[in-house]
């Protein structure tokens, strides 16, 4: 066991945990935010997906001990404190979840895309999402919950 | 709460339950910690809360309380079930919160979501359950108000007076009301005066799944709670001869190493579950095992030889399971026939989140359980029955479904939590990794379709037979079902379509097999819908006649069927051709759920490839309480209709599943979607159809025989690569 600091949505949080733990279940069941989902283990389906330092990653292939403590970690609980950002609003006028078991790893790879790319097309959709599995087959309206996304973003930045 | 709170609700709950029909809904969001009991755990003040049925708890402060019995996992039922009732209690959505009910009995005996059957099978009498409320709040004023019940009305949970505009809020008159008998034939709103049903109302639970908020079953948290993974046999049949727990045991935060056994119906099997103070400590003590299996010979399947006999089977003769007309002498008469065998493989349900139960015994007669389940009902009766427990002692926490599509019907990883934690003594979660759930089944049958089809000279379909050879479910579950007769499980749909065929036999032939099998989404017809419409389509084409055309031939009278390919020849274009290289498939599927068709349009992208670029779906329902829903419900079904035709597929070499993850048991992605347009029919009336499935089975049909119509390639066997035909 080794003692850990993180920071996590802003906060400082000391965690135990042995060193080759994946940051999956560190989040999860130390830390308690539920909110990042196991769906493979094995970074095959994006269910956990997470930002360090702004960047997506697969929690369930990140160990404890390659966090430094410098590194900023955003879950979903940690983009907006009132489900009102720009990606959640267009999450919720296109009615994507179904299960809604993928959709914090969608919103949280979404989330950076629009950072990455704040207009993307349809063919940078597919290269940026094809990571992130959905077993209901909300696919579509994650497409069109992009563009939405990315137009409000448009709007606000012309104001 | 107090005992006393407690023993009050209760007490309340039977006060007034009379008369309405049984068929009784909850569902709602469990707390997290465990010493909130979930039922009730969302209720602000239990001393001042009435029920005036099971469905409908109002407190004095004003909060209202709809219970959902159907477990929400995907389909919507956490908005449309209790809108039904809010509509009718003319409450708008933010006035009212959910709870998912457990199986108490007082809830009714249909506490599940499967079949499509919980928006269609409630619609009617939870309209009442809302109008009765309704009309009982507003008796109460009328006599509080001394003025004729015929001068008040309902709107946004009050009761208004219209002469004078006074008004009172539900929570003012839910004691009084509480003591009057229930209407038993309330007047139902016309539906022109809706404001909830067959609009498309956004549903409740997406802010929650959108935040991290939303509780499924693997996120619940008990104090003092262990983590346990099971090592079970990759060897389908085999026992378990003995293990080595000493290198397990030495992982730092494993606690101990013991038998479990996992039932899935007839289907036991002995595993060696890890129990840890984490997760990740009892996945690594797993790693450590050492486990010797007994596999008794079955170590020796495989699907290749399984597959070859079951086109043995399709030599036999069969059960006949439907007769009209007489097949066999006008087949025998018939110059221009066709037959064909079609095969569909094994397939894995694959919900997103893994099988999972947190189990708490708190004493030897006290059972608490969290789970994702699509049966609380069941979970409730198999737990009181096998424990021998009194329904009071045993709470179902029915969470968010992290996906079903019929996994969730089963039992199996409930059980297996359940008894761990009884022999452990200690709150547990059981949580099945990726693999675990690949390779383990239930899986949906493998099933074989043979074909026969005979045509007149001027290409009119004379006579059909369809035989269906496939091993069973009801062998693991229902094991006393007589075997010298059809199962009509297996054979579902193909009699009653409505083509006008005017000499049918259909036949089934069971093939034995010992790997678990369970319903999957649209159950056989998933598989059955591919062969029938794809023979339709051979024959359409043998006959020279255009695939819609052809079908529209054999329905003469009106039909749902009929209006939907009429529709579907609208929406679609059917009669502009398209230009070369590209091709488009039609198919439908009337079954238990319901009915749809679909028409897919696919492009050649070289000689043995296509792209699948769209799929037109019309949908048949009659009434329709949440149009929006409905068409994620159908884009659903399709993107797993395609999956199943396309990539899915679980084979065995060794006894053993083959595949273990979504590397090779691959799941649709984003970048490989064709575009969706649904279509709903719906004229109102009492006429209701699911939503959930109906989407699913033609889609396999329509694509192959869009294949083919681009291609000239004729698809018999799923799964295919459209990309190396």
């Amino acid at each position: 066991m080794a003692k850990y600091t993180l920071s996590i949505n802003g906060q400082k949080v000391q965690v135990e945990a042995e060193p080759d733990t994946p940051m999956l279940w560190v989040i999860r069941d130390y830390v308690g935010l539920k909110g990042t989902k196991f769906g493979c283990g094995m970074a095959l389906c994006g269910a956990c997906t997470i930002h360090l330092d702004g960047q997506p990653i697969r929690a369930c292939q990140t160990p404890i001990s390659s966090i430094k403590k410098k590194n900023k970690i955003t879950t979903i609980e940690g983009i907006s404190a009132n489900i009102d950002h720009v990606v959640q609003r267009a999450w919720i006028e296109e009615q994507v979840p179904q299960c809604g078991y993928c959709q914090s790893g969608q919103i949280m790879s979404a989330v950076a895309l629009l950072k990455a790319i704040p207009n993307p097309t349809d063919a940078d959709i597919d290269t940026y999402m094809s990571g992130n599995l959905c077993r209901c087959g909300t696919y579509n309206r994650i497409r069109k919950a992009i563009h939405t996304a990315a137009a409000a973003l448009q709007t606000e930045s012309n104001k | 709460m107090s005992n006393n709170q407690k023993s009050n609700i209760q007490r309340r709950d039977f006060l007034k339950f009379t008369g309405l029909s049984a068929t009784a809904f909850i569902l709602g969001i469990p707390s997290v910690k465990a010493d909130e009991p979930a039922l009730i755990s969302n209720l602000s003040n239990l001393e001042d809360a009435f029920n005036l049925n099971p469905y409908v708890l109002i407190e004095r402060s004003g909060k209202i309380t709809l219970f959902n019995t159907k477990p929400e996992m995907g389909q919507g039922t956490y908005q449309s079930i209790p809108a039904i009732i809010a509509e009718e209690l003319e409450l708008s959505p933010g006035q009212y919160t959910v709870q998912q009910t457990g199986g108490e009995k007082r809830f009714g005996p249909l506490q599940f979501s499967g079949g499509s059957y919980s928006v269609r099978g409630s619609y009617h009498d939870l309209r009442k359950v809302g109008a009765a409320a309704r009309e009982m709040l507003l008796t109460a004023a009328a006599r509080q108000w001394n003025v004729p019940e015929s001068e008040c009305y309902a709107q946004d949970a009050k009761i208004f007076h219209h002469p004078s505009g006074k008004s009172l809020g539900y929570g003012d008159l839910v004691e009084t009301a509480s003591k009057l008998d229930a209407p038993q034939n309330p007047r139902l709103k016309d539906p022109a005066d809706f404001k909830m049903l067959g609009k498309s109302v956004q549903r409740a639970d997406i802010p929650l799944k959108i935040s991290g908020r939303a509780v499924f079953g693997i996120d619940v948290e008990v104090p003092g709670m262990v983590y346990a993974s099971v090592e079970r046999c990759p060897v389908f049949g085999a026992a378990l001869k003995g293990f080595d727990k000493k290198m397990a045991l030495k992982v730092a935060g494993v606690e101990q190493v013991l038998e479990v056994v996992r039932e899935y119906g007839t289907y036991k099997s002995t595993g060696v579950a890890v129990v840890a103070k984490n997760y990740w400590a009892a996945l690594k003590g797993r790693k450590a095992l050492k486990v010797e299996w007994d596999f008794k010979g079955n170590e020796k399947f495989n699907s290749t030889d399984y597959a070859q006999s079951l086109r043995e089977l399709a030599k036999t003769e069969g059960l006949v399971d439907h007769t009209s007309g007489d097949f066999d002498k006008v087949y025998a008469e018939t110059n221009q026939k066709l037959e064909a065998l079609y095969e569909t493989p094994f397939v894995s349900h694959s919900p997103l989140e893994a099988m999972n139960c947190t189990a708490h015994w708190k004493d030897e007669k006290t059972l608490e359980v969290w789970t994702s389940t699509q049966v609380p009902g069941d979970v409730m009766e198999t737990l009181r029955g096998r424990f021998g427990l009194k329904e009071e002692n045993v709470t179902v926490h029915t969470c968010f479904n992290g996906g079903g599509f019929g996994r969730r019907l089963a039992l199996d990883f409930i059980l297996e939590a359940v008894d761990l934690a009884k022999t452990i003594k200690k709150p547990v979660k059981v949580l099945w990794t990726r693999e675990d759930d690949t390779q383990q089944g239930p899986f949906r049958p493998l099933t074989f379709s043979a074909l026969k089809g005979a045509l007149s000279s001027d290409g009119k379909l004379l006579a059909l037979q369809h035989k269906v050879i496939s091993p069973t479910v009801s062998a693991f579950l229902e094991p006393e079902r007589d075997k010298s007769k059809p199962d009509g499980t297996m054979t579902e749909g193909i009699s009653s379509q409505a083509y006008e065929i005017p000499n049918m036999k259909n036949l089934f032939v069971l093939a034995d097999v010992h790997i678990p099998l369970g319903y999957w989404r649209s159950v056989t017809s998933s598989t059955l819908a591919f062969a029938h419409e794809c023979f339709i389509d051979e024959l359409a084409h043998q006959a020279g006649k255009d695939p819609l055309q052809f079908r529209m031939d054999m329905l003469t009278k009106d039909s749902d069927t009929k209006r939907v390919l009429q529709k579907l020849r609208e929406v679609s274009g059917w009669d502009k051709p398209l230009p070369p290289g590209r091709g488009r498939g039609i198919a439908q599927w009337d079954f238990f759920a319901g009915l749809a068709g679909h028409v897919v349009e696919v492009s050649k992208t070289s000689d043995n490839a296509v792209k699948i670029d769209k799929v037109y779906a019309v949908i048949d329902l009659g009434t329709v309480v949440n149009p929006d829903n409905v068409k994620a419900q159908v884009e659903g079904g399709i993107v797993m209709g395609i999956t199943a035709a396309i990539k899915n597929g679980i084979t065995f070499a060794n006894g053993q599943t083959e595949q273990s993850n979504f590397h090779d048991n691959p799941i649709m992605r984003m970048s490989e979607m064709p575009q969706i347009e649904v279509h709903i029919l719906a004229e109102g009336g009492d006429k209701i159809k699911g939503v959930g499935e109906p989407g699913l089975p033609p889609v396999a049909a329509a694509l192959a025989n869009a294949v083919f119509a681009a291609t000239g390639k004729r698809i018999r066997k799923l799964p295919f690569d459209p990309e190396a035909l």
